[in-house]
């Protein structure tokens, strides 16, 4: 036994997975340790906030210190930063119609576009060929790249709240900065806000939890009846083999995902827990262990050391967990972590249809795919709200094979490299 | 000769039948045999003529499709659990492959404690069943102390096979049925495990139920010889009546089979 597992943690494949794995479940029991918000907390008004740091701008101003840093390219960053992709398309668009050679022009270089803008834009000439409305449209953009361009800085007032005057409070001139460790509210969205305005970090985590553990329950269930069954079948044969197989060859026509779907849908919304999928799915996969086990009980229960246990007197319980049970146990220990992959990749699949755990409670992996779907992150090409999930996703299935390829390489001595 | 004994084990039609439809396979056909008291019996065929299939049978670890197996001259009743324990402190075997008798997850200490606690010698003190393990491993000439907390495995194939051996000498049942004991053993190892074998018969005179596809063996051992062909036995009667005066031609197939060293082999036969 202690053998054996020296053996299985010198398995590159295993440990790699096993690794894997690991940190997966250490994120999961750490980290909400550390951020304390509930999962499904709304956090941000309005969808799908970009991944970032988000830095409350009152807090900013009335920063405590403030500290004047006169920093040569400041103003270029601001103002290449200021000028939003449409001002500059409309500024080439212009430039183009007024004369100056298009390859000329490099929209992204704001520095260039900005002098080519000032040498050539006259606000009252009118190119010919343009509208009027067009006109005045280039006449607000020049407007706005004016007051880009403004040194001036911005004045903060406060309203008297019984005569609706403003009184000046502060300047925050442009060379004005604030350190951040100064500033009490910053919020770090690793991967962003999703549809409904919750983080999706701490959302994932919770998600990977609830799968990892619909997973465990999914497989525990669907090893427990496959092996029970197995070894029925196969350890007593006959009349007992016959109904078995039978049963075992009805769930194995019938595709299981069908069955999951139409059960989880005659359960209802409001009964649907991530445990009660989680049992669902169990339910539904154990087919395939039980006939692996079943026919390799059936080849040990003919072995001569079954034979020589019977011979001395050993009752059948023993037979079954002394003689035949460590030997398939390799084979069980590889069908339980498939299990689990495939009951994660199964609550996934069901959740998308809309057919997971009900949505009020806990986060899922499936769960959060079936809300970026419905809100069309794909298409608003929102990726932090699907891609990490997909990604999750396949981390953990990846770990869990690589780690039944590594255990089958250690029990399986034809498969080693 | 110990055919004027007690009768031990007897059979009328004893069948057995794999399978059924196409599949039906007919391993034993209709055997009758009647086995003395302190006699040794070898059963010799070629392979899958059902030997290991009637051995089985015998030995109560399969069913008998048809036929009666009397034990003692009464029939045999392995009904229940508990009878099935008392036939088996009678009758016990050794088998042809040592690599795979054993239970690979357990220590040799457990291989005979098991033995003893069979004997219903569960209870007694350790120091007691200690000194029964050492005195069985040194009369096959092995050493309890170093086998102690080692496995099966980590045994040689004939040391595993005088272990099977010590087995028997702590269990002391009335009958032993060694199924091709020294087939799968290199040459050397097998004149011991013989040794061992009748050293062990005689010494508690049990009945010895030797099956073997060596002709020249059965020769070498046994008072009364059974030949087995097709699941059905085709000749029977002492060794010497058997072997020196074969009536079938299967038999004298088998006689001339045998290699001989200092002979040239005719082939024609093969």
């Amino acid at each position: 036994m202690k053998h054996t597992l020296n053996q299985v943690f010198h398995s590159g494949k295993f440990l790699v997975g096993f690794t894997i794995l690991m940190t997966v479940l250490v994120i999961v029991f750490v980290y909400p340790l550390i951020v304390r918000t509930p999962p499904l907390q709304i956090i941000g008004q309005g969808t799908f906030f970009p991944p970032g740091i988000y830095v409350s701008t009152y807090d900013a101003i009335n920063a405590p210190t403030v500290y004047t840093l006169n920093l040569p390219d400041a103003e270029a960053r601001r103002i290449a930063n200021r000028l939003t992709q449409e001002d500059r398309i409309a500024m080439k668009e212009w430039l183009v119609a007024f004369g100056v050679p298009e390859e000329e022009i490099d929209i992204d270089d704001t520095a260039q576009l900005l002098a080519q803008w000032e040498a050539n834009y006259d606000p009252n000439l009118r190119l010919p060929g343009m509208t009027f409305a067009r006109h005045r449209y280039f006449q607000r953009v020049n407007a706005s790249i004016d007051g880009l361009l403004s040194t001036e800085g911005a004045i903060i007032a406060a309203r008297n709240p019984e005569t609706g005057e403003l009184t000046e409070k502060s300047i925050v001139k442009q060379t004005d900065f604030a350190n951040v460790n100064d500033i009490a509210n910053v919020r770090i969205l690793t991967l962003g806000t999703d549809n409904f305005g919750r983080d999706v970090t701490t959302q994932l985590v919770a998600a990977a939890g609830v799968s990892l553990l619909i997973g465990l329950v999914a497989g525990l269930i669907a090893t427990t009846i496959g092996l029970v069954l197995g070894l029925m079948a196969g350890y007593i044969g006959g009349v007992v083999d016959d109904v078995i197989m039978f049963v075992t060859n009805l769930f194995t026509v019938i595709p299981t995902f069908v069955l999951l779907i139409l059960i989880s849908f005659s359960i209802g919304q409001d009964r649907r827990g991530a445990v009660t999928i989680a049992i669902v799915i169990g339910f539904t996969s154990w087919v395939w262990t039980a006939r692996a086990v079943r026919s390799q009980v059936f080849s040990l229960r003919n072995r001569d050391h079954v034979n020589l246990s019977k011979l001395s007197g050993h009752p059948l319980p023993r037979i079954i967990f002394a003689d035949i049970l460590p030997y398939i146990a390799s084979y069980v220990v590889m069908a339980f972590i498939l299990q689990i992959s495939s009951g994660i990749l199964a609550e996934a699949g069901l959740s998308i249809l809309g057919l997971g755990p009900r949505t009020t409670e806990t986060p899922t992996l499936g769960l959060m795919m079936n809300w970026a779907m419905i809100y069309q992150a794909h298409i608003l090409g929102k990726w932090w709200a699907y891609m990490p999930v997909l990604l999750t996703i396949a981390l953990i299935t990846f770990s869990m094979n690589l780690m039944n390829t590594g255990l089958d390489q250690v029990f399986n001595p034809a498969l080693r490299d | 000769m110990a055919s004027s004994g007690n009768l031990c084990l007897s059979g009328t039609g004893v069948t057995k039948v794999f399978g059924f439809g196409r599949h039906r396979t007919l391993a034993v056909d209709h055997v009758d045999f009647a086995f003395h008291e302190g006699e040794i019996i070898s059963i010799v065929g070629e392979s899958g003529s059902g030997k290991t299939t009637l051995a089985k049978m015998l030995l109560g670890l399969i069913s008998v499709t048809e036929g009666e197996i009397y034990f003692q001259g009464k029939k045999r009743d392995i009904s229940s659990g508990r009878k099935k324990k008392e036939y088996w402190r009678n009758i016990q075997a050794i088998f042809q492959d040592p690599f795979s008798a054993y239970n690979t997850f357990h220590k040799i200490d457990a291989v005979l404690l098991d033995c003893i606690k069979l004997r219903g010698g569960g209870g007694l003190p350790k120091e007691e069943k200690v000194r029964l393990m050492t005195e069985a491993c040194s009369f096959v000439n092995l050493k309890y102390a170093e086998l102690t907390n080692k496995y099966p495995f980590e045994l040689s194939g004939g040391q595993m096979q005088r272990l099977m051996i010590a087995r028997i000498f702590l269990l002391k049942p009335k009958i032993l049925i060694a199924d091709e004991p020294t087939s799968m053993i290199d040459a050397c190892s097998r004149a011991t495990i013989l040794d061992y074998l009748m050293k062990l018969r005689d010494e508690t005179g049990m009945t010895l139920i030797f099956i073997t596809h060596d002709i020249g063996l059965a020769y070498y051992v046994s008072d009364t010889v059974y030949i087995m062909e097709h699941g059905r036995f085709v000749e029977s009667g002492s060794a010497d009546e058997v072997i020196l005066h074969p009536k079938q031609p299967y038999t004298r197939r088998l006689i001339s089979d045998v290699p001989k060293i200092y002979e040239e082999w005719d082939l024609s036969t093969v």
